[in-house]
């Protein structure tokens, strides 16, 4: 509700003017009951959910928005005819304040980032498709809508024109991309193959007897794990996949259907009916995108994106202002959010002088601790506004809970979440007595830390605080089956309060963070990260196992965008040497690493000595290797390379391959098959850079690609196009009819002759080549697997390093402390590792700031006068958190709560029951089982 | 909390609570996101656990582990409604195995009773870490069940030997033994857990404990019987004597 007018001043001292529209509703009364909402005549339709369903002039805008407050739109009968005024009949609050006006604010700021994202392609702008014209063709937004259980029909997938179930349904790829016609992008928007497929998987969740078509050009599966998971999405008992440019030919004027024409070589021409058509739109510029560059001072790109630096993807051409997400252009999750912490980072080396000026410490009210031991405890049942509520039946389960032992209150919330029911769950606590808490709501992955907090504020151990996920393990699973849901919530409820009434309070401790990083790595990815990390005043050791900084990016020479790599890495060592905060140990190799986070130590060997390196955080940063072909003749015929040795070979003004007249390219080579399940990434794009250089070089010269699926995902498809323009061949083939290459020799001339497979014409062809260039696979690197045992940090299926979170920590170990970018991540292009090497300097500088850590208090305990020394417990340990000690009594284990993960396999090992994982301790989860039976349901008693 | 964590003893209290069947879902063997790769540890209790229910007269279907990662809803979906067919074929826990509810309960409670001394019993195959499925049945045979319970062990203490040193009574982990200073030591077979501590450490030159496998125990000395009288005052630092 609130936009930027106008921005003054300069890196490390913006002055930026604001104006807040008015809500019509005061944020601070409003509880988001949606009183108002219910009592407001006037229905719209809603541009939340597409306008699929309609929405009231006053409501929230959606069910999870911060914050969860009303507003009122200009579709108001006040605001437009000065009548109606129910809404403010209604509010028992007083929350509704029509005297708002527009409010002007200035601010100061010492950065920008502009996180304005990105605009889905309008096809009604064309009218291709029919979408606009017929009802039952939408866009991929629309079906986006569809499948959520906030959207207009609550989950269920109806079709627009009857509000029936569509049981056969079609994609349409690629619409509004990769086209050059007036009106379409020429760029391929890089995520819609992919969220195509999800969108299958989910309808086919909804009706597992559903036909799913989908209409696609190239799959282009280029992103980590996506290969595996369109194999998933093709192997769907009745899904479909059509390579074939298709047209919408016409609707039934009785059922609506809508019939799709296409072609595929077998058949020719067909023509099919669909009950639901879907159109994968592409990703446009944000709305308004050059307003905003006006205000700001930004240059856009030709497509209208932001201009960035290709060195440095997240600065724009303006110092002290940032981006992330697809302002930049056409990026998944994991782009966007390692661009943000990206950006983040290079704040902090901007307005590193400042840091920490304007913070003030969180204080809460001290802990009571009186009468704790007899439990009094409350719990509170979220509807999760429709979520839980429309499911289960909430007020039965909060009149069940106040039925159960050691439960004082109980009452039910809208959204536990909100603030106002945070703030309520801390007043009661207070009113009520209450010294356990059992919050009825969602999982406790999601919000336990919120609720923790909510209990701190109540002045209560945060460990007293249980969560019934009655959500996820219950109305979201059981949608059709209402009162079962709503007794299994009742199990679930009585299971909590079982083992609230165990918990104890439990203590965190702060660790001292040493300020220091060690960065293991020193390619493009590790110096970049080393250096914005030393810019923000740590001491950084970067470790290389070569005898040179640089990595693979030394045998690379040029970009499809035309950059220098060369010129770039030698200027990247450069700064890295002078700067007085890095520590470079080259042709070194590391032998041990101990410790935790903020406590690390690494033993480094090198020129011939070993020295022990204390650092806080640690980048594993390894990079990979190139797979060596043994396929196509390599390494037996001279002739037969890899595109990395075709590169420098370029580079190097080679006769033999600059003045070559006809060179081969076969893509995929050692990826993408059952070995390695997965796509390099960069190699088509590799393949047309190449290309583009030869023709340039040498224009004479015949270049012929043969691919699978081109992967030249975002702006490199126009690349690709121009490739084409300049006569590059490109022809595909299957992967069970690989291409052939022998070597002959013939009227005085040797070849190399490949033969392939056309599969529009069907049939056998071959040339006779010069040269072959392969696209070798991007591998995992031996580095890794031994980094992996030594850091213990694990592997994905494929050996590269596994991030925490594929989507939503792409820069993060499961290990705490440790954080990975570059190659040994998954192979990407040089401006994505650049990005990516900024978003791990965030996440390190997140740790580093910091004077402390707080390390859990759900860690184990031994009870001393139990610990008959088995040492049971010691060898369950993969942490080394567990050690022996001598006593009067004999040898007993001892823990390191610091080294404890909590993860409580000694706990199962004991056999006397002397080591104790806290907060889950054997007591309170036998009580749990106890109570998953209603008492008196079965003879067997307590044991 | 890991897969790893699921105590024996939680799976033989929701059987003797009266659940039908239980239900383990660990991460992916080989895939632990730490580096724990606990379980395989939940995977050799869960064998173990199958042949103690199969040892006291009950399906071992009715315990059931299966891996998968938090991406593999469907899969978890079509498992679960799978095990719940099952279980609703097999009928309600006891009925199809032919067993009472109270002679059930006694058998689950023995076995919980025993849980200390399978732990230890069994510690190196319960740390394995297998391979194929198809090895898993293997790990744990009936027969060698049968005999481990059969032969189930009984510690000892002899009264004509005991010198009421206070070694084993302040060692027991569990405070299973009864007796003070000259106050003869006898377990509360009740109380033990079997776990032999009163046994290693009874002074060798005593030898008090015995370590009883499978045969019956002679009869608790009886309270007031046992007090030593000894011939004279023990010098300081001197062990007392035998009367």
């Amino acid at each position: 509700m609130t936009e930027v007018r106008e921005v003054e001043g300069g890196a490390g001292d913006f002055r930026v003017t604001l104006v807040q529209k008015p809500r019509y509703i005061l944020e601070e009364k409003c509880t988001g009951c949606t009183t108002c909402v219910e009592y407001c005549p006037v229905h719209y339709p809603d541009p939340f959910n597409q306008e699929l369903s309609t929405n009231k002039a006053v409501h929230i805008y959606y069910a999870q928005a911060i914050p969860l407050v009303a507003y009122i739109d200009e579709s108001c009968l006040y605001l437009k005819e000065r009548k109606c005024r129910i809404c403010e009949g209604v509010c028992k609050n007083n929350a509704i304040d029509f005297q708002q006006t527009p409010r002007k604010m200035e601010i100061n700021v010492g950065a920008i980032v502009l996180a304005p994202g990105f605009e889905p392609f309008d096809p009604a702008a064309k009218g291709g498709y029919g979408y606009g014209k017929m009802p039952n063709v939408v866009t991929s937004m629309d079906f986006e809508r569809l499948l959520c259980a906030t959207g207009p029909f609550e989950g269920e997938i109806l079709r627009p024109s009857d509000k029936r179930h569509p049981h056969k349904l079609a994609w349409i790829q690629c619409v509004g991309s990769r086209r050059v016609t007036p009106g379409d992008n020429s760029y391929c928007s890089a995520v819609c193959c992919t969220y195509t497929q999800k969108q299958v998987i989910l309808a086919k969740d909804h009706d597992p007897g559903a036909e799913c078509t989908v209409f696609h050009n190239d799959i282009r599966s280029y992103g980590k794990d996506f290969e595996r998971f369109c194999e998933r999405t093709e192997k769907l008992p009745g899904v479909r996949f059509i390579r074939s440019y298709v047209s919408v030919a016409r609707e039934d004027p009785v059922t609506h259907n809508v019939a799709i024409r296409y072609s595929t070589p077998a058949e020719g021409v067909q023509e099919e009916e669909f009950d639901l058509v879907v159109l994968s739109v592409g990703l446009n510029p944000p709305a308004g995108a050059e307003g905003l560059a006006r205000r700001f001072g930004i240059e856009l790109t030709p497509q209208g994106f932001c201009k960035v630096d290709p060195l440095n993807p997240v600065k724009t051409s303006r110092p002290g202002v940032f981006v992330s997400g697809a302002f930049q252009g056409p990026v998944d999750i994991p782009e966007s959010v390692f661009a943000a912490s990206g950006a983040g980072s290079q704040i902090g080396e901007l307005l590193d002088y400042r840091r920490g000026k304007l913070a003030r410490e969180r204080r809460y009210p001290p802990e009571n601790s009186a009468g704790v031991e007899e439990p009094r405890i409350g719990v509170f049942v979220c509807h999760c506004g429709a979520n839980i509520g429309r499911i289960v039946n909430v007020p039965a389960t909060v009149d069940y809970a106040r039925s159960l032992p050691h439960v004082v209150y109980a009452q039910e919330q809208l959204f536990s979440c909100a603030t106002n029911c945070a703030k309520e769950i801390t007043d009661l606590a207070r009113e009520k007595g209450l010294n356990r808490v059992v919050i009825a709501a969602c999982s406790p992955r999601t919000l336990e830390p919120l609720f923790r907090d909510t209990l701190r504020e109540a002045g209560l151990n945060q460990y007293f605080l249980d969560m019934a996920n009655i959500r996820e393990q219950c109305s979201w699973v059981h949608s059709k089956e209402k009162d079962a849901a709503t007794r299994k919530a009742k199990d679930i409820v009585r299971m909590s309060v079982a083992r609230a009434g165990r918990l104890e309070p439990l203590q965190e401790f702060d660790l001292p963070v040493n300020k220091a990083a060690l960065v293991v790595g020193g390619g493009i990815a590790g110096m970049t990260c080393a250096l914005s990390i030393a810019g923000q005043g740590h001491a950084v050791h970067l470790v290389e196992k070569a005898a040179d900084l640089g990595g693979i990016a030394r045998k690379l020479h040029y970009t499809l965008d035309g950059l220098d790599i060369q010129s770039y890495v030698r200027d990247l060592e450069r700064r890295v040497y002078r700067n007085p905060s890095i520590r470079v140990y080259t042709g070194a190799e590391i032998t041990a690493a101990t410790g935790y986070v903020g406590n690390f130590e690494t033993r480094v060997r090198w020129d011939g000595r070993t020295t022990a390196i204390q650092h806080g955080a640690a980048v594993l940063a390894t990079g990979a290797d190139l797979y060596t072909p043994a396929e196509y003749l390599y390494g037996q015929d001279a002739r037969v390379m890899t595109h990395l040795e075709l590169e420098g070979r370029i580079a190097a003004g080679d006769a033999a391959v600059v003045n070559a007249g006809r060179l081969v390219m076969i893509q995929c080579v050692g990826c993408r098959n059952a070995e390695r399940n997965y796509c390099s990434r960069i190699c088509c794009s590799s393949a047309v850079k190449n290309a583009l250089k030869l023709k340039a070089l040498n224009p004479g010269m015949e270049i012929l690609i043969l691919y699978r699926d081109m992967m030249t995902y975002g702006f490199s498809e126009d690349g690709y196009r121009e490739a084409s323009q300049r006569e590059v061949k490109f022809v595909r083939y299957e992967p069970q009819a690989a291409p052939r290459v022998e070597s002959v020799t013939e009227g005085g001339g040797a070849f190399l002759r490949v033969s392939f497979t056309d599969p529009i014409l069907g049939r056998e062809l071959f040339i006779d080549a010069d040269l072959i260039a392969l696209a070798a696979a991007v591998i995992p690197s031996a580095a890794t697997r031994e980094l992996a045992a030594l850091f213990k940090v694990s592997l994905g299926p494929d050996g590269f390093f596994k991030e925490a979170h594929v989507k939503l920590r792409p820069v993060e170990f499961a290990a705490d402390g440790v954080y990975l970018c570059g190659l040994a991540h998954y192979p990407k292009h040089i401006p994505e590792t650049i990005k990516q090497a900024y978003g791990a300097a965030g996440r390190v500088l997140t740790l580093l700031s910091h004077d402390t850590v707080v390390a859990s208090g759900s860690v184990c305990e031994v009870a001393e006068k139990r610990c008959m020394g088995c040492g049971e417990c010691i060898a369950a340990c993969t942490y080394g958190a567990i050690e022996f000690r001598e006593t009067k009594l004999g040898k007993k284990a001892v823990v390191n709560p610091i080294l404890c993960k909590g993860d409580g396999l000694c706990n199962a090992k004991c056999p006397t029951g002397a080591i104790v994982l806290k907060h889950f301790t054997d007591d309170a989860l036998l009580d749990q089982i106890d109570a998953t039976v209603e008492e008196g349901a079965f003879a067997g008693g307590k044991g | 909390m890991c897969a790893g964590r699921v105590d024996l003893s939680f799976v033989l209290r929701a059987f003797l609570r009266g659940v039908d069947g239980v239900f383990i879902g660990g991460c992916r063997l080989g895939e632990c996101n730490y580096v724990t790769h606990g379980n395989y540890h939940a995977l050799n209790m869960v064998l173990l656990c199958r042949r103690l229910l199969e040892h006291i007269g009950l399906n071992p279907e009715r315990l059931r582990i299966e891996f998968m990662s938090g991406a593999d809803g469907i899969l978890f979906a079509e498992v679960v409604a799978d095990f719940n067919k099952r279980m609703a074929a097999l009928g309600p826990l006891g009925r199809t195995e032919g067993l009472d509810r109270k002679e059930l309960a006694a058998r689950l409670e023995q076995i919980t009773r025993l849980v200390p001394y399978l732990k230890l019993a069994n510690r190196e195959k319960l740390a394995a870490r297998l391979g194929r499925a198809e090895e898993w049945e293997a790990l744990f045979t009936l027969d060698e069940i049968d005999r481990l319970l059969s032969d189930v062990v009984a510690f000892h203490i002899d009264p004509e030997k005991c010198q009421a040193c206070l070694t084993c009574l302040r060692r027991c982990p569990v405070d299973a033994i009864d007796g003070g200073k000259n106050r003869i030591h006898v377990i509360d077979q009740d109380k033990c857990i079997k776990c032999g501590t009163c046994y290693e450490v009874c002074p060798s030159r005593f030898s008090a404990v015995t370590k009883i496998a499978g045969g019956p125990l002679p009869p608790p000395l009886p309270e007031d019987a046992r007090t030593i009288v000894r011939k004279r005052k023990p010098a300081a630092g001197e062990t007392p004597a035998a009367e």
